[in-house]
């Protein structure tokens, strides 16, 4: 058993789900007890669907158990296969269902149900969400795809792909994937086939005549891929386009399978992030600290740019889904970081404690975390929030995506001149500390005005009447030190008490005074 | 079964028709299951912590259903079980003690555990009487350690509350069994409707009030022969059960909704401790009429407008009550996970005969006649809201009813609000 207060991932039939209902023309019938209807919300709620999603619960009780649980499976079935009328049906169980071992595939294939049947075996002890969505796709593919398709000769027509992965509830799914065809527009590649997102079982069966597939969302979509590639022959495009030199190079790799010049593409001129990056204001933003983690593809896609594209430091690299640890441990090397694989969120909070980031990429989960530690954060991955669906465009992959991450990422951090400013004007009582950055609601000080103003007077006057103030380690601050700690930004304050602190201990120094104060500074001096 | 009157029949003859048989319906039920009652259950108890023994699903589950409203480190969490529990590689009762003690080692302050049993639990028979028992004995006197089924094969979404409070009953101290009358009030409330029945009883002249759930689960009320309850909730049936075995009787009243719910409710009481009608009315005459005016804002917005309900906390039937007394709306379907006859007798008398009953459900069936009824507004769960919405349906959130404060006077208007707002913000977008 696992203690667990929050999780990463749902069980794996709620993958099935978001597969499921990604689609049009699919129906998932699922072995489940009342109760797990509440699935139904992330999609109408978080996501905002106008439609339920094309799931089936056969809604069993205490009372069927032992007697007709699988005839209900089957009365199931046949209702929903009458009603709905899908061109195929998904069916499996979920975690309970699991457990009393009816068989859902066994029972579909005895009733000679009247459209194509996908079984599914979803471990529930075992797996997550991302797996079960991977395997869904994989399973529907395997089952559907019509082996005797063909590619047609190449010559005389444009090059097909087939965009593998996106699903619903994706984080930011639906933007990137019209960034992807912005992309295949400018090379003249065409898409033959969007899946699982807006895919039909009936053009399933004709995912093998595309010559080449893209792995968009390789959590979801590798499996699936892989099976094509040995089944048609199909290469695959693999690297995920989130960030400027991402895109260049998936732009490249593309245009290599698809035997076109990319020219046209990689001269896409909305690309504004590498000039953003480079002006002077982004001078502030080298090497910041920052503590990332989400999914494998998303986390290492965030610490490359951090890295190579605004210049930040790597001081956290982890992700939740350890099918793909891996690739974060291959990342990790690269930026000499210790890699977390960990879904228990109580980890990722005592490592981000420990690395103290001035910026946290992560999911939902890190959000809250950061905002309970005081710091900024920007969310890189699901699990996905009604916030993560936004009403404007918001990609994360393409040139358009890069601009939408540098936006993103650099709001939640003091602005460059900004931050100038407030250490010029720190003694001014409108940048008292009650103030803050101008983007955090600045105009609402906590404090009336005139305390403020008072407060940020103070510590001009000599204060012989102000205790030694005990340090977390039981060091004393000196009153003189302490005076000269408020004249350091707030913003980083924080960090400079703490690392004079720890610094003070590490030298077994039991006061902190004014040298200790400069000696730490020049300790921690990058 | 009487025979129809001809179309033309008069108001009393239509008085005295009998309702249509009650539409029981099995299949597809798109509720919440038990374990969702721990959302507000580990905030009305603040010393109490929910152990949910289950699967990755139950942990998710009550997260999506709590989402990030309380995020924080919250009083509940999930035994995981994974498959080395199920397939008999450990003692599924040792793990439970190893989890039980790594919790209780890093939350000091609890003083009630509740270890919930869940759908994958109870199909594997884990015993967790059992499990509390071993572990009661081993953490008494600083824990108290209880457990329920919060499954979603045994039970629908408020019914967690009835099992927890049910678990409650045996560990009440028995009080002075001989001694004056007692009023127990059994449901949980939010504090600020509790502190204000509190002070109404008080003011009225009943003076040894009770409340289930306590605040602090360690200091529960006296419970035996003495004790008259009054259930806040109309979903207590397993609760209201254990506690008339052990000797109380329960005040049979309307439920607290609106001015007329609830002034029937604390008449109820007042009647059972021999108070003075007079003083009672003189008591309650103030916040009578203030919830009457609150109710009135949105009478012009509901009155004659007809209303769906789709099966969800059990309240349905006393919220339509509500609707249709005070402010005139029309109750098309009245739609109930479990129909509590006894409990409900008084609502039920009170509901307009066109007024279709249905209990259990068939979602898919349920929704045709949505369809086919179009009512001016839906009170639906948040899996179905939005695809109404969709199809041009206007739609209440049926959590909502469960989560707000909407019970006694001073909450009336803003019970009448929460199905006046869909219907106004409709009327106002231009979009």
């Amino acid at each position: 058993m696992q203690l667990s207060v929050w999780t990463y991932e749902g069980p794996p039939h709620v993958g099935a789900m978001r597969v499921a209902t990604a689609m049009e023309g699919m129906h998932y019938l699922l072995h489940a007890p009342q109760g797990d209807t509440y699935a139904d919300l992330l999609f109408t709620m978080i996501e905002r669907r106008g439609k339920r999603p094309p799931v089936t619960y056969t809604t069993f009780e205490a009372r069927d158990l032992g007697k007709d649980t699988a005839q209900l499976f089957q009365d199931a079935a046949r209702d929903a296969a009458a009603r709905f009328q899908p061109q195929a049906m998904m069916v499996g169980a979920s975690c309970t269902a699991e457990l009393i071992q009816d068989d859902p595939a066994g029972l579909s294939e005895a009733m000679d149900l009247p459209c194509p049947v996908i079984p599914l075996e979803l471990p529930s002890y075992q797996r997550k969400e991302n797996w079960g969505a991977a395997e869904s796709f994989y399973q529907i593919v395997r089952t559907l795809a019509d082996r005797k398709v063909k590619r047609a000769p190449r010559e005389g027509r444009r090059p097909l792909v087939n965009l593998l992965g996106p699903t619903a509830l994706g984080f930011r799914h639906r933007d990137d994937l019209v960034e992807i065809r912005k992309i295949l527009d400018a090379l003249g590649v065409d898409i033959h086939l969007e899946a699982p997102l807006g895919a039909s079982p009936q053009g399933i069966t004709q995912i093998g005549a595309a010559d080449f597939n893209i792995v968009l969302y390789p959590e979801i979509g590798d499996e699936a891929a892989r099976w094509l590639e040995r089944e048609f022959g199909q290469p695959a495009v693999r690297t995920v386009p989130i960030g400027v030199s991402a895109t260049r190079a998936f732009i490249a790799e593309v245009a290599e399978l698809a035997e076109v010049d990319p020219t046209s593409a990689l001269g896409d001129d909305s690309a504004r992030m590498p000039w953003w990056s480079r002006s002077v204001d982004s001078n502030y933003l080298t090497g910041k600290r920052v503590f990332i983690f989400g999914d494998a593809t998303h986390a290492v896609a965030a610490a490359k740019i951090a890295h190579e594209e605004l210049g930040f430091k790597v001081c956290g690299l982890g992700c939740y889904n350890r099918e793909f640890a891996r690739d974060i441990r291959a990342a990790a090397k690269l930026y000499d970081v210790e890699p977390l694989i960990t879904d228990d969120h109580m980890a990722v909070e005592d490592a981000i404690m420990a690395a103290q980031p001035e910026l946290v990429l992560g999911t939902q989960m890190e959000r809250h975390i950061a905002k309970r530690l005081g710091m900024p954060c920007a969310v890189i991955s699901s699990p996905v929030h009604v916030q993560d669906f936004p009403a404007r465009h918001s990609p994360q992959m393409g040139f358009e995506g890069a601009n939408v991450i540098f936006d993103t990422w650099v709001h939640p951090l003091v602005m460059g001149l900004e931050e100038h400013l407030l250490t010029m004007f720190r003694d001014d009582f409108e940048f008292s500390d009650e103030a803050g950055p101008s983007h955090h609601a600045a105009h609402a000080p906590k404090k009336p005005q005139a305390s403020a103003a008072l407060q940020s007077a103070e510590p001009e006057a000599p204060a012989p009447t102000v205790a030694p103030v005990e340090a977390a380690n039981d060091t004393i601050w000196t009153a003189e030190a302490e005076r000269e700690l408020k004249k350091i930004p707030f913003f980083v304050r924080g960090k400079a008490r703490r690392n004079t602190e720890n610094f003070a201990a590490d030298q077994g120094r039991s006061e902190i005074d004014l040298d200790t104060l400069y000696d730490a500074k020049a300790h921690y001096a990058r | 079964m009487n025979a129809l009157p001809p179309a033309s029949g008069c108001a009393p003859e239509l008085a005295t028709l009998e309702r249509a048989p009650i539409l029981r319906e099995r299949g597809q039920r798109e509720v919440f299951c038990g374990l969702t009652g721990i959302i507000w259950l580990h905030r009305k108890m603040q010393d109490a912590f929910f152990l949910v023994v289950g699967s990755r699903t139950c942990a998710h589950l009550l997260q999506s259903a709590a989402g990030v409203m309380i995020f924080a480190e919250p009083r509940f969490a999930t035994a995981i079980m994974e498959e080395r529990d199920l397939a008999g590689m450990v003692d599924a009762q040792d793990e439970l003690d190893r989890v039980v003690t790594k919790l209780l080692a890093r939350r000091p302050d609890i003083k009630t555990l509740f270890l919930v049993g869940s759908c994958p639990s109870e199909v594997i028979k884990l015993d967790l009487a059992k499990a509390a028992e071993r572990l009661g004995t081993k953490y008494n006197p600083s824990v108290r350690i209880l457990n329920y089924s919060g499954s979603g094969i045994e039970t629908t979404f408020t019914q967690g509350e009835d099992a927890c409070l049910a678990s409650l009953v045996p560990e009440m101290p028995a009080g002075d069994p001989s001694g004056e009358k007692e009023l127990l009030i059994v449901g949980s409330l939010p504090d600020i409707v509790e502190d204000q029945f509190m002070r109404l009883f008080d003011q009225i002249g009943i003076k040894r009030v009770g409340a289930l759930p306590a605040r602090q689960a360690s200091d529960l009320p006296n419970l035996g022969p003495q004790t008259r309850y009054l259930l806040a909730q109309p979903f207590l049936a397993e609760t209201a059960m254990a506690l008339e075995g052990r000797g109380a009787q329960r005040l049979d009243a309307l439920f607290p909704f609106g001015a007329e719910g609830t002034t029937a409710w604390l008449q109820a009481a007042a009647r059972e401790f021999g108070i003075d009608e007079m003083h009672f009315n003189s008591v309650i005459a103030g916040p009578r009429e203030r919830a009457k005016r609150a109710i009135e804002h949105s009478a012009a917005q509901l009155n004659g407008k007809r209303i769906s309900f789709l099966p969800d906390s059990q309240l349905e039937v006393p919220l339509a009550r509500f609707l249709n007394q005070e402010l005139a709306m029309e109750p098309v379907e009245i739609g109930t996970p479990y129909l509590h006859r006894t409990h409900l007798a008084r609502e039920l008398e009170l509901l307009p005969q066109s007024a279709r009953l249905s209990e259990g459900q068939h979602v898919d069936r349920q929704l045709d006649r949505v369809r086919e009824d179009k009512p001016d507004l839906t009170v639906c769960g948040l899996g179905l809201a939005n695809p109404l919405e969709a199809e041009g349906f206007a739609t209440k959130w049926a959590i909502e009813l469960v989560f707000s404060p909407i019970h006694g006077f001073e909450q009336a208007g803003d019970l009448a609000e929460l199905f006046a707002r869909p219907l106004r913000r409709r009327d106002v977008l231009r979009v």
